[in-house]
């Protein structure tokens, strides 16, 4: 029995938030969350040659072939730091392609995105919340044509792996003809989402992109989960400051139980669904007749945790709390990102239920 | 990550599963004894085989091993599935024997402990009072020294067992003049004396599980105390190392979740099965998030313990989580009962109306309320985790009595 982290893992979550401290603090953060492009090229290569790009990728194509708990390991300090970039999208479009891509496709691109010299994400959403692989309906083929939501930092991707009718997975390159790439105006600002609107593009089916569609699914679903935790956790620890430091009445207002039974009820609903995201994760990679639906609730768990944290926490910083210069506002919209993309919870709480035969 | 016990410790779950199949149900001539007796007979050679009482010294009655949770946890299980008996259950093994090991003196041990395990001796805990609850160290008991023996006069209450205890470990004031948390002792008290007036309260459910205790010139010898004058508070909260049972809260609370799943299949809801309502789904599949994170939870406190490393602050929160588990749960069952949920769960009510066992879920619906009172408000936890845990400073009202 050790259901608990290695110290390698422990130690590559240190160093991915020690390197956040140092090149992402605070100010850095506001500035990318208030920039036009929402995105730090230079941020990004330090994180790529920290190995962060294609940290599950197989080492035979130059990644470290870590597992899915380590790329959520690395997701929650993601989310603990509200880290700004790319990373959910290029991790799930890699590990679609080391999944599903043939041996040519494996060979071009893999290696380009474990260093993070070229940056891939991942399109699924269609119209009216159409995220999962047997809700897609742009046509499978040698050319696609149709349009996808939601697609995280496409306006800077070189290769979109895109979800096609059937449940499967194409290609489509950055230069590609009929390739129109629309940004919309994103809640979260640290991730930002793009329109893809395709024209009888070229793309490229991976063969076993039904297989890897799936895979990708549940490990989305992970990732966000991972994430939700990180900075849900970072919401009450920045609520419990706050409540230390500010003073009413003369004395701090963390004296007061109201709210100290506030910010502990936010601490007793977070704190035990750390091990779920790690079981869900762990599952993907050992256990998986469990990984399925272990990762739809813990998405839909933890997410809804992680929004309602976020809404206690705006709460415990009173009238600051609900200012555009308060920081609780970046996690809190990263919160509202974790918690619709892919699908709401009820969503995934329904697909729990028919798994379980309910 | 792994969820395996490994080879060695399952070598031991086959040690553990030999020992039961050779030893329970007793055979022969013993089977034919009522189930204390053999329970009894068991467990002296349950303690002999080293599977119970493990963290109690040989001399006082137990098996004395080196502490092990992940055996102990295997033992709990493989004992589980054989319905055999673990150590006898109640307040005088899991609160007096390990204060007793830990502060008691050596005639007290050797009185008390060996008779305690073995289930000869019932224990009462005298701690909370009509005026003192959730401030327990404001308690008025008083007990004096007079002649060589402690005379006993005050009230306790929300006393479980005490109709059927012989023994009440209490908490009285023995110092007034002190301040208030130093001027307790912890005394042990014969239960069977006059000046013991036991008066059951009735619950809401009921039933009687607790007892309102009056004393009257209560008598007890002058060494029945436990550490020294005045040292009463800090006996109270001993601790001792153990083998603690991080995953058994959460076992209760899967069984309880699979039991509602079950009950929302038998029920109906607009003639058809409650499970296929979309609501249902959706309220059992969002509890279901929080059984699961309190089983990982476990999971993750038992690696903790194993390896001697601290889980955190998590262990404060355990009993606030089941308990909210819980009272969902229960919340969730008496919508499935719908118009059932109208009557009550004994008597003429429920049990007589329908079969099934449905009316359990009545009285867990109100019991679940019992649980988030007994042994610390869930307020009193969540001062708890907010100062103990996230590091909020104290009650201001708190800081200023306790001086």
């Amino acid at each position: 029995m050790n259901f608990d982290l290695s110290e390698e893992q422990e130690m590559l979550q240190e160093t991915v938030r020690q390197f956040l401290d140092n090149e992402c603090p605070a100010t850095t953060l506001r500035e990318i969350f208030d920039g036009e492009v929402g995105f730090d090229p230079a941020l990004w290569k330090g994180m790529a040659e920290m190995g962060l790009a294609g940290l599950h990728l197989p080492e035979e194509y130059g990644g470290a072939g870590l597992e899915v708990l380590d790329l959520a390991l690395v997701s929650e300090t993601l989310g603990y730091m509200a880290a700004p970039g790319p990373f959910l999208g290029h991790a799930l479009a890699g590990l679609a392609i080391a999944c599903g891509g043939s041996d040519a496709q494996k060979s071009k691109w893999l290696p380009k995105l474990a260093t993070g010299d070229a940056l891939a994400t991942v399109a699924l959403a269609e119209e009216g919340g159409a995220w999962l692989p047997d809700q897609w309906s742009v046509p499978a083929g040698a050319s696609l044509s149709g349009s996808k939501k939601h697609v995280i930092f496409a306006d800077h991707a070189d290769l979109i792996v895109v979800g096609t009718a059937g449940g499967g997975l194409a290609l489509v390159e950055r230069d590609a003809k009929g390739l129109e790439i629309k940004p919309i105006d994103s809640a979260d600002r640290t991730r930002r989402l793009c329109e893809v609107i395709l024209a009888d593009t070229p793309a490229e089916a991976l063969p076993d992109g039904e297989v890897a569609a799936t895979r990708l699914r549940d490990a989305a679903l992970v990732l966000l989960a991972a994430d939700a935790f990180g900075g849900a956790t970072r919401l009450v620890e920045m609520s419990v400051e706050y409540a230390k430091t500010r003073e009413q009445f003369g004395v701090t207002i963390g004296h007061f139980q109201a709210l100290k039974h506030q910010l502990a009820n936010m601490a007793v609903e977070i704190e035990p669904s750390r091990g779920l995201y790690w079981y869900a994760a762990h599952a993907l990679d050992h256990v998986r007749d469990e990984a399925e639906r272990t990762a739809a609730i813990a998405k839909a768990h933890i997410t809804d945790r992680y929004m309602q944290i976020a809404r206690d926490a705006v709460e415990a910083h009173g009238g600051i709390g609900f200012t555009w210069e308060c920081d609780v506002q970046i996690w809190f919209k990263r919160a509202m990102f974790d918690r619709a993309f892919l699908g709401n919870p009820a969503l995934h709480r329904e697909r729990a239920a028919t798994m379980a035969g309910w | 990550m792994d969820l395996s016990y490994g080879e060695e410790l399952e070598g031991y779950r086959d040690e553990v599963a030999k020992f039961l199949n050779a030893s329970w149900p007793l055979k022969g001539d013993e089977a034919k004894l009522g189930w204390e007796e053999q329970a009894v007979r068991f467990r002296e050679r349950a303690i002999e085989g080293g599977f119970l009482c493990r963290n109690i010294p040989k001399q006082y009655g137990g098996s004395e091993q080196e502490p092990d949770v992940l055996k102990a946890q295997i033992i709990r299980e493989e004992f589980g599935k054989a319905h055999a008996p673990m150590e006898p259950r109640g307040i005088g093994t899991m609160m007096l024997v390990p204060t007793l090991l830990e502060r008691g003196s050596e005639w007290q041990k050797e009185k008390f402990v060996p008779a305690t395990i073995r289930g000869d001796l019932a224990w009462c805990q005298g701690y909370s009072e009509p005026g003192s609850g959730s401030d327990l160290a404001s308690l008025k008991t008083r007990g004096e020294l007079v002649n060589g023996e402690w005379v006993i006069n005050g009230q306790k209450i929300w006393t479980s067992g005490a109709q059927s205890a012989d023994y009440m470990f209490i908490l009285v004031r023995t110092e007034p003049e002190a301040p208030k948390h130093a001027g307790i002792s912890y005394l042990l008290v014969d239960m069977k004396q006059p000046g013991i007036d036991v008066r059951p309260l009735r619950q809401m459910t009921g039933g009687a599980d607790f007892c309102e205790v009056f004393l009257t010139d209560v008598k007890t010898p002058e060494d029945w105390i436990v550490g020294k004058r005045g040292e009463g508070w800090l006996v109270s909260r001993t601790t001792l190392k153990h083998e603690r049972n991080s995953i058994g809260s959460t076992q209760q609370t899967r069984a309880l979740f699979s039991g509602l799943v079950q009950l929302a299949k038998e029920r109906n809801i607009d003639g058809k099965p409650a499970i296929q309502n979309a609501d249902i789904r959706q309220r059992l599949a969002a509890l279901e998030g929080y059984v699961k994170a309190h089983q990982y939870a476990g999971y993750r406190t038992l690696t903790k313990d194993a390896k001697g490393e601290s889980p955190g602050t998590i262990t404060m929160m355990n009993k606030i989580i089941s308990t909210n588990i819980g009272h969902d749960i229960a919340r969730l069952a008496i919508d499935l009962l719908g118009e059932d949920g109208l009557l009550d769960a004994g008597g003429s009510g429920m049990a007589a109306m329908m079969s099934g066992g449905h009316e359990r879920w009545i009285s867990h619906y109100m019991y679940s309320l019992g649980i988030a009172v007994a042994g610390g408000t869930a307020n009193i936890q969540r001062n708890v985790i907010g100062e103990r845990g996230l590091g909020l400073p104290r009650d201001a009202a708190a800081e200023r009595s306790s001086k």
